[in-house]
């Protein structure tokens, strides 16, 4: 049994479990203590002092980081408790730079709020000495502002929980700034573009590269055939920039916003995943009987793919030599259905919407094209769609339901779940099954391969095969399986793995859900619903049984694993520098 | 060159003792200065690698303890108190003159490798204030007009 620990909170008596904080009892007395710097799992260094309380202690504590203990009394609204949250603010903004008018965050920004909330009345008061930082634009994915830097350090905690430490605290006193060691640019580090920091950043310090401009102009360029497609990830997530609830897919409205918006094309990038898993399936039956290298691990996340190429290079001849799904539709674009159309492809340009920002840097990879054109064009996060369908005034919420157009638009249940951690394993094993056994799958739900545990291993039986798998998200879990193999405890035929902890749907190119959600709701579970729902909702849930999957075979490509599809839709890796 | 090499695994050796150690980093990165004088970037990628820890951070605490030294220290290391008693008595104006007299910020070396400059806390010297220390050399109650003649001073010797 758990041992119970009662406290009285604000004079309200609650029971909680020992090791619980104050933060977390504080809820059970219905009161929300304002934080800050706090990121469950991520932050919990107690720098902000935003979460004071009164214990009756000599001074106040930071509840964030204070376990209960017995009888405790704990104050969190005295007189004294509000000066002290209030001069706190005041002393973050003393080193602010305030320009919230033009900031990408604004309105979800969590210092906006709070200074709101608890009354920040003069953001000014201390007035006096202010860092000024040059923009590190270097990424193609990232932005860094420093003059909006709040030193919380929740991305240094999301950067090294991804095992990649690129950033951290440097210095100190006034000077302390969150930086690449040197003051190097981030485009100088191994970093992988994840965009995990961005995702946990409180305030407008960490940011995508933004090309909504560039997709605005290719979109009013008469001259231009501009086609789009979403990643399954986004659908399960846009709906939260427009007021649904978490949870919700948006999927037809999507497709009719992005109709309006202008694109001559919508197509979809789940269309890619049910063909990446021809490709993949295929290349994987090729490995296991041919005696190729094992296990094969999965491609399409190219956070993992930078990960793997600076941090264990060893494993390159391990990864699938599939592209992603959108560069596959990219290459289809340019080729199958430009033919089809009757367009010059030095005329199409494909804009990706993703739930990430490893893929801009992904789509400038010079290898990832065909007859000196890139596969992918530009590259937009789900919040960039967002922004877009927000400056076209485009009424979301009210949107009919539209369908993505035909050649490339049909998509399996198998391709929907790619955008979740294990779905692109359960979709593969679907296809697998019945093309090494010849036999119909009767259960196509693979749970042990669901769930949002790090790693996750499986067994499945394949006809005569045990097929030993294994699942996991964020990079920092890839190192632990990755190294649980070199030491050789653990074998296994086939890995996903998903750069973001989650998969897609927690990418860094996701709506921003501040730590006041965070901290208590599992975004990735919640956002994984939609996926899982839209999946049991087809009719067609096995990417093989695509019929423009079919179609793309019969008239263009030959069979999976072809020589044009190797030209097309498959790609090589090199070892990177952990420095430049 | 063989000098060059036996520091280096002396710091081998020093990460190899310290390696399953909880908070390693402090003590080899203080070792790591003894041997070389200085922790520079080449020195701390090793110990990062060695320790498995992130550049990042061996970087951060190399730069949050004044104690650690990022460049090889120069010859001569001239600190100029910034103490309290120092400080009202315009330590920061002899500071100001080294510097510019020198071409370098504090925590700078000179290009020549002859001099390093340095602001330092109180020196215990609070009765001589403003105080400058040049290596062992102590010099008090200094005025920033004083402080040509003495960097001249070690040019030439
Ligand atoms: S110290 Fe508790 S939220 Fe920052
Ligand atoms: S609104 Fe931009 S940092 Fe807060």
């Amino acid at each position: 049994m758990e041992q119970m620990i009662p406290l009285t909170i604000d004079g309200v008596k609650v029971e909680v479990p020992a090791g619980t904080t104050v933060l977390e009892a504080a809820r059970k007395a219905n009161v929300n203590i304002p934080t800050l710097c706090y990121l469950k799992d991520i932050n919990e260094t107690g720098n902000c002092r935003l979460c004071v309380v009164d214990t009756g202690a000599r001074t106040l504590q930071a509840a964030c980081v204070l376990p209960v203990t017995p009888n405790m009394v704990v104050k969190t609204n005295t007189p004294a408790v509000r000066a002290a949250r209030k001069l706190n603010l005041e002393l973050i903004l003393s080193n602010h730079d305030k320009k919230c008018l033009s900031c990408p965050r604004s309105q979800n920004c969590e210092l906006q709020k709070l200074c709101l909330d608890l009354g920040v009345e003069n953001g000014d008061r201390f007035a006096g000495a202010q860092n000024e930082y040059p923009l590190d634009l270097s990424s193609t994915s990232i932005v860094r502002d420093n003059n909006k830097c709040i030193l919380c350090r929740r991305c240094v905690g999301a950067c090294k929980n991804q095992k990649v430490g690129v950033i951290g605290a440097m210095m100190r006193g006034f000077k302390t700034a969150i930086a690449s060691p040197w003051d190097k640019d981030l485009a100088s580090m191994a970093c992988i573009n994840c965009g995990q920091c961005i995702a946990v950043c409180p305030v407008g310090a960490l940011t995508e590269k933004d090309e909504t401009k560039e997709v605005w102009d290719v979109l009013a360029d008469p001259t231009k055939h501009v086609v789009v497609q979403p990643a399954p990830a986004v659908r399960a997530a846009l709906g939260e920039e427009f007021g649904f609830e978490m949870g919700t897919s948006v999927t037809g409205k999507m497709v009719s916003a992005m109709k309006r918006l202008g694109f001559d094309k919508v197509f979809d990038t789940d269309f890619a995943a049910d063909l990446t898993i021809m490709e993949e399936g295929y290349e994987l039956i090729d490995r296991v009987k041919n005696g190729g290298v094992l296990p094969m691990i999965t491609s399409c996340s190219p956070g993992w793919i930078k990960f793997c190429e600076h941090y264990y290079p060893e494993f390159i001849p391990n990864l699938s030599s599939c592209k992603s799904p959108h560069e596959m539709a990219g290459a289809m674009i340019k080729t199958y259905y430009a033919e089809k159309a009757g367009v010059d492809p030095k005329d199409i340009v494909v804009v990706s919407v993703m739930p990430c920002t490893a893929k801009k840097f992904e789509a400038k990879r010079p290898e990832l094209g065909h007859d000196g054109l890139a596969d992918v064009d530009m590259v937009i996060t789900t919040r960039e769609l967002a922004r877009m369908i927000k400056e076209a005034g485009i009424d979301f919420a009210n949107l009919p339901e539209e369908n993505f157009d035909k050649l490339m638009g049909e998509s399996t249940g198998a391709a929907v779940i790619f955008g979740v951690t294990g779905g692109v394993m359960e979709a593969a094993l679907r296809t697998a099954y019945e093309v090494l056994t010849g036999e119909e799958l009767k259960d196509v739900n693979f749970h042990a391969v669901r769930g949002m545990e790090g790693i996750k291993e499986a067994t499945v039986k394949v006809g005569d095969l045990d097929v030993n798998v294994a699942v996991c998200s964020s990079t920092g879990k890839a190192a632990e399986l990755l190294d649980s193999i070199k030491n050789g405890e653990k074998t296994y035929h086939f890995i996903e793995v998903m750069g973001c902890p989650g998969g897609c749907v927690n990418g860094g190119g996701q709506p921003i859900v501040t730590a006041q959600v965070r901290n208590w709701v599992d975004i990735r579970a919640e956002r994984a619903k939609a996926l899982y729902s839209e999946d049991e909702s087809k009719t067609l849930r096995k990417s093989h049984e695509n019929p423009e999957i079919k179609a793309i075979y019969a008239d263009f490509l030959g069979e999976p694993n072809s020589h044009k599809a190797h030209e097309l839709l498959h790609t090589t890796y090199a070892k990177r520098e952990l420095y430049k | 060159m063989s000098n060059h090499n036996e520091k280096y695994e002396k710091l081998a050796e020093v990460i190899k003792a310290h390696k399953e150690q909880k908070g390693a980093l402090m003590p080899v990165l203080q070792e790591a200065q003894n041997i070389f004088g200085c922790v520079s970037e080449d020195v701390q990628k090793i110990i990062a690698e060695g320790l498995g820890v992130t550049l990042s951070e061996v970087y951060g605490v190399a730069t949050f303890y004044s104690q650690f030294s990022l460049q090889p220290k120069g010859q001569y290391v001239a600190g100029v108190c910034l103490g309290t008693a120092c400080y009202v008595k315009n330590s920061q104006k002899v500071l100001d003159k080294l510097c510019s007299e020198l071409g370098i910020q504090p925590g700078q070396t000179t290009a020549d490798g002859l001099f390093t400059v340095q602001a330092t806390r109180c020196l215990g010297a609070c009765g001589l204030a403003p105080v400058m220390m040049i290596n062992d050399d102590v010099y008090g109650r200094l005025t920033e007009a004083e402080v040509p003649a003495i960097i001249a001073k070690y040019k030439a010797s």
